[in-house]
């Protein structure tokens, strides 16, 4: 049986094309559920595999990026997906996905450590490829190279936490630092252009300490084919396709189920 | 009666940056406030007073403020600050649209505080000055420095600060406006005391209308017209009776021609000459509709949002995006976007505030707001705005451009509609407001040092969250064939939406069920209203019910105004009663159209002198640095030009993505590999010397895009989009004749046919006594399909080794380049594309890319081989060598001249060395020769003169955001 994504769907989301087609290409049945639904039937998740929030503006970014829908998570769903987690069920955000994912709390979701995604160093929306480098815990996302290339396109991408050098100690305990954003010599960097937004540490995804909830800013989805790469496989930013790799390592857990 | 209302103030956390707050310091300063004080940005809010303190801190801390990153400041009602004087709060005008207000009041919601009737949550923009200031000084220079005047007021914390109480509902009525007895002077005054922008004879047959019907208009029916006659909508000029005459440099005439409809027999003839199959949909529906495969078409429009922009850059270039969007929606039954195009023209940055007109607005702040407003309706729209430019000139200074043009895909058996007697006319989208009011008219009007305080109402503000949801409804809505017709409310609004569906059968409309922002619109106001994100769908009674649920599952209202009649009349009742009751025909064809009077006298050019020596090196780091040339990646870095992962290649490209591309490729669906190669050309500086030039040069540069890109002449679609000064004016109808006459010419040629286009002819500027037009500026838009995406080329070099081959041959025209204004070489012969030649030599290029022979292209365009050839390498790291003595020429011209001289159909191209011959086998004996190698080191290396560093091209080249 196919792993099987449930895609969020409401006002604003606009990069649900190009992350279904990165997770069909990885070998998911996916189907789009809008908030509305979601939240008169919470049960619909019980149907997943994965719970995915693609990219994109939603409600507008109005009140910051990602509050609303951050709300409406609680609100609707917060019991939800306390048991979509329980049985193993993984929650996955990208873009504005994982803006939602910090501000309802999913993310990193270590006690004590308050984090935030807010406005850019630039103060401006970026769209620029960047290269991250993993954490041990996510480096089987990443397998034909050292690094993932991906396009960041966003003005609100910049982590920041409530007591920085406490909250990264424990952040990195806990091996919640997925992935940075790193210089064309594969070192971890918050200098702009190769960190576009003055990211803490760097830091471009979040892991749960529990392993299951990934949420990262630059988007692997927009990065399924040599043709994606701005250099169009010159060689200096990998050869391309690396984002669905990344797929199948994220829906690797549940790709080998037996009907159940 | 105003309310009390509690005010939240989130600034940032101390060690936070506040780099809004530093640009206000900067811009107070610029602005002449003497206080060098820093000075602090919040968010701020309003919330209704009788909310209690609990209730307020929760607000503030859950939905609000990010508690990391911001601290939380919260006023009571009636509260004055101690420093009240040292805080400014900016906030809209009463009437312009506040989204993010109306988020954060629906919002409420979700923390089970709900708002009652009529209580509203507004937000603000607070600024606060550390040190004391002068109160007086402070809140004139933040006035405009730190507000758009147009559309909002600042104000000094040291006085409460309220929620304005919505408008009381007053009542309106039918109202006649007896018009059959005025004299000329009075119908001219009539129109222009009611904004209508109607001529005399227009007013006239109006009058001898209503004569006829033995009865007086009323005031919604003169509205109609107006809108449905007015230049924006109607372009009469272009498609009526044209009389040109060309005299030569002496006066003498030379030429004399009679179009009875201008844009019929110049650039629509083409197509109809040409009529290929693969043509669906051409000037007839919002946008043309070309194949993309034998299934799927592509819709393509690009408009223009010019005035509306002068006044603020933001709100105006954020609808002109908006309203492109919503014509690809409103294509057939239907197109879904996939991507955007923008083009801007703007005055020079050194116009400071001494040079400026009254009342215009610094070209770098329209600039900056241009940029912004399409960035942020763009993105959320999750539309990839992926080609355009930005042209600097003087002649833009009073009266900017801005063209947006938009692209979708569509099923070919939702190519077509119509409009059913017995249908629905359902409006679906956003309320309809005050906003825009006299949209269509205002541009058609010249702008005047008034304009910035008399036409607020004509600003609109976008809410693109609520048209992306319209566009996610109307996709799925399409797909369960849920409607018959679809098109957007534009210009006129409703009134053009149902006016335009409505035309081949009648309508009838009830106003009163239009739902609204606030209450006490009168019904004209209503009908003619364009709030935006609105769309008018035909659904038959059956369907009503399944639209009606799935608008409501995306939270967005759908509301039925009437039904479409087969009376062949326009009915428009309010309560119940009946205001206004047009024939259709009367509507849509009464519209006189006098010949109007076209001039042009040639300019009497000689060839360019380009001198025998100058300083090479010098000259091109200045070219590279000219407004023209320099690079606009800091544009489309802002922009998400990526989102649906379609975008293959890319506006900047290479390595480190600082390259420019020429034409780009995006995907509509990135499983499949197919695409579309996006051009254009624009040549204004050409085109001042010889308009018919400046259109041959701009069809020339937006085919040179596509094919580079990997584009197939054969199957290139192209739009025109003129905006010239007013063309009452003979002169200026003169140059726009012989623009059309070039597009005519050139698109015949190439055999590309036009498929959709926009006029906007009144783009000039009073002030005093003195009437100032804009350049006569042509946008040539072009689109091809790509059946494999992979054959696509980029422009920055891949691999040392590979020679350079020059394709095309180089003439000594340079009137109009770059460089002989740099050189101050005066006005000269400006270059053309050889008709013959230009056609064949892209069909052998294409021929070459499709073989895959070519590694990398590069057209040549402003600033020449010596821009052209620097451009290749400023995305790589690697450099170029090149000899001049090898470029075809048929003529002797010194090295300036072949440096920079800007003769259109050429091609810079990187071959690897084996695929030499083959390559020559395709050029056979067109003007082409290798010049030039790629080299492992970034230097250029032009032989004759001393080798300059690729990073010293790169830094002249480097733009930055104003």
């Amino acid at each position: 049986m196919r792993p099987r994504v449930l895609q969020l769907f409401t006002a604003g989301v606009n990069c649900d094309r190009e992350l279904r087609h990165a997770f069909e290409l990885a070998g998911a049945q996916v189907s789009d559920v809008h908030i509305r639904s979601l939240a008169e039937t919470p049960s619909l998740l019980r149907e997943c595999d994965m719970f995915a929030i693609p990219g994109g503006f939603t409600y507008g970014d109005d009140l910051g990026a990602g509050r609303i829908l951050s709300l409406e998570l609680h609100k609707f769903l917060g019991d939800a997906l306390f048991e979509h987690r329980e049985k193993d069920g993984s929650v996955f955000g990208v873009c504005n996905g994982f803006q939602v994912l910090v501000k309802a709390g999913l993310l990193p979701g270590l006690d004590g450590v308050q984090a935030s995604l807010t406005w850019n160093q630039s103060h401006r929306f970026e769209c620029r490829w960047t290269r991250l480098i993993p954490s041990p815990a996510v480096r089987h996302l990443i397998p034909g190279g050292d690094f993932l290339p991906a396009p960041a396109a966003h003005a609100e991408g910049r982590l920041v936490l409530g007591n920085a050098e406490a909250d990264i100690a424990a952040l990195e305990e806990s091996d919640c630092i997925a992935l940075r954003y790193a210089d064309a010599n594969g070192n971890p960097t918050t200098e702009y252009p190769d960190c576009p937004n003055g990211s803490t540490e760097a830091i471009a995804g979040l892991l749960s300490p529990c392993g299951r909830v990934l949420g990262l800013m630059p988007h692997p989805e927009r990065n399924l084919s040599t043709e994606h790469l701005p250099d169009r496989g010159a060689g200096k930013w990998g050869h391309g396709g690396e984002g669905v790799d990344f797929f199948k390592g994220l829906l690797a857990p549940y790709a080998t189920q037996t009907p159940g | 009666m105003k309310q009390d209302a509690w005010r939240v103030e989130l600034e940032p956390r101390s060690g936070q940056p506040d780099p809004v707050g530093e640009n206000a310091r900067k811009a107070l300063a610029n602005r002449g406030l003497e206080s060098e004080s820093e000075i602090r940005f919040a968010r701020g809010y309003l919330l209704p007073g009788r909310l209690d303190r609990e209730q307020v801190i929760t607000i503030a801390q859950r939905l609000l403020a990010d508690p990391v990153a911001e601290e939380i400041l919260i006023f009571e009602p009636n509260q004055i600050p101690e420093d009240g004087k040292q805080r400014l709060v900016v906030r809209r005008m009463p009437g312009v649209a506040d989204p993010e207000g109306a988020s954060a009041s629906q919002a409420l919601a979700l923390l089970e505080i709900p708002l009652t009737n009529g209580e509203t949550v507004e937000s603000l923009r607070c600024f606060r000055s550390l040190e004391p200031q002068d109160s007086n000084d402070f809140l004139k220079v933040a006035s405009r420095a730190l507000a758009n005047p147009t559309i909002e007021q600042v104000s000094l914390a040291d006085s409460p600060i309220r929620l304005r109480a919505t408008p009381d509902y007053l009542p309106s009525t039918r109202k006649e406006i007896p018009m059959r007895r005025l004299k000329d002077d009075e119908l001219s005054a009539l129109s222009s005391s009611m904004g209508l922008a109607l001529s005399r004879e227009e007013m006239r047959a109006i009058q001898d209308f209503f004569i006829q019907e033995e009865r007086e208009p009323t005031d919604i029916e003169l509205e109609t017209l107006a809108q449905t006659w007015s230049e924006h909508c109607k372009h009469k000029t272009l498609t009526g009776p044209v009389r040109l005459r060309v005299s030569g440099a002496d006066g003498a005439l030379e030429r004399e021609k009679v179009y009875d409809n201008l844009l019929k027999e110049t650039v629509f003839e083409v197509t109809r000459r040409l009529s290929p199959e693969w043509c669906w949909s051409v000037f007839s529906d919002n946008a043309g509709v070309v194949a993309l495969t034998e299934d799927v078409g592509i819709a393509v429009k690009v408009e223009t949002h010019n005035h509306p922009s002068a006044l603020d850059p933001y709100g105006g270039a954020g609808t002109g995006i908006g309203g492109v969007i919503r014509d690809i929606l409103g294509t057939g039954l239907g197109a879904r976007p996939f991507a955007a195009t923008d083009v801007f023209c703007v005055g020079l940055a050194g116009n400071d505030s001494a040079e400026r007109p009254a009342g215009t607005l610094h070209p770098d702040r329209i600039l900056e707001g241009v940029v912004a407003g399409v960035r942020d309706y763009g993105n959320r729209m999750g539309i990839p705005t992926v080609s355009g430019t930005v042209i600097r000139h003087p002649g833009y200074i009073a009266n900017p451009l801005v063209f947006a043009g938009c692209i979708g895909e569509i099923p070919r058996d939702k190519v077509e509609k119509e409009t059913r007697p017995g249908d629905f006319i359902v409006a679906v989208g956003g309320r309809t407001g005050r906003d825009g009011i006299h949209g269509a008219t205002f541009s058609s009007e010249a702008l005047h040092e008034e304009s910035e305080t008399v036409d607020a109402a004509a600003v609109q503000i976008g809410d693109p969250i609520t048209e992306k949801t319209v566009l996610d409804i109307l996709i799925e809505a399409r797909d369960k064939g849920l409607f018959r017709s679809v098109t957007d409310c534009g210009a006129g609004g409703f009134s053009s939406a149902v006016g335009e569906m409505g035309e081949e059968c009648g309508a009838e409309v009830n106003l009163s069920a239009a739902p609204l922002k606030y209450p006490g619109l009168s019904y004209w106001e209503v009908w003619i209203s364009e709030a935006q994100e609105r769309m008018v769908f035909a659904v038959p009674p059956e369907s009503l019910e399944e639209l009606q649920s799935l608008c409501q599952l995306h939270g967005v209202e759908a509301t039925s105004l009437g039904t479409f009649t087969d009376t062949g009349r326009l009915v428009l009742k309010w309560e119940g009663e009946e205001v206004g009751n047009l024939p259709m025909e009367f509507l849509h064809g009464g519209v006189p159209q006098p010949e109007r009077l076209a001039t042009w006298r040639c300019l009497g050019l000689e060839t360019t002198a380009w001198p025998e020596s100058i300083d090479e090196k010098g000259t091109l780091l200045k070219v590279l640095s000219h407004p023209s040339v320099v690079s606009k990646e800091w544009v489309v870095r802002q922009y998400d030009h990526e989102v649906q992962g379609g975008t293959v290649l890319k506006p900047y490209q290479g390595e480190r993505g600082t390259g420019p591309g020429d034409g780009t490729v995006v995907k509509p669906d990135i499983s499949r590999k197919e695409g579309v190669a996006i051009g254009c050309g624009i040549a204004i500086r050409v085109a001042e010397l010889d308009p018919w030039s400046g259109a041959a040069n701009a069809v020339d540069e937006a085919m040179r895009n596509i094919v580079v890109a990997g584009g197939d002449p054969h199957r290139t679609a192209l739009l025109d989009n003129f905006c010239w000064g007013d063309c009452r004016k003979p002169d200026r109808l003169g140059s726009l004749t012989l623009a059309a006459e070039g597009c005519h010419d050139a698109a015949l040629a190439f055999g590309a046919p036009f498929i959709s286009g926009k006029d906007s002819l009144n783009n000039e500027y009073r002030v005093g006594g003195d009437e100032v037009s804009i350049p006569p500026t042509l946008l040539c838009t072009a689109v091809a399909p790509l059946q494999d995406t992979s054959l696509a080329v980029g422009t920055q070099l891949r691999t040392p080794g590979n020679l350079l081959v020059l394709l095309g041959v180089t003439n000594s025209n340079g009137g109009g380049s770059v460089a002989s204004e740099i050189l101050g070489l005066g006005d000269s012969i400006p270059p053309s594309p050889d008709l013959e030649m230009a056609p064949t030599i892209m069909e052998a290029l294409h021929r070459a890319i499709q073989n895959k022979l070519i590694a990398s292209a590069h057209d040549l365009s402003e600033g020449g081989l010596a821009a052209a050839a620097s451009e290749m390498t400023l995305g790589s790291n690697y450099g170029l060598k090149l000899d001049l003595e090898r470029i075809p020429t048929n003529e002797s011209i010194p090295r300036s001249g072949l440096l920079f001289s800007e003769t259109p159909t050429r091609f810079l191209l990187e071959v690897e060395p084996q695929h030499l011959s083959r390559l020559g086998d395709i050029f056979k004996t067109l003007p082409w020769e290798t010049i030039g190698e790629v080299l492992g080191s970034p230097i250029l290396d032009i032989v004759g003169q001393e080798a300059i560093e690729v990073d010293q091209l790169r830094e002249a080249n480097h733009g930055a955001a104003p």
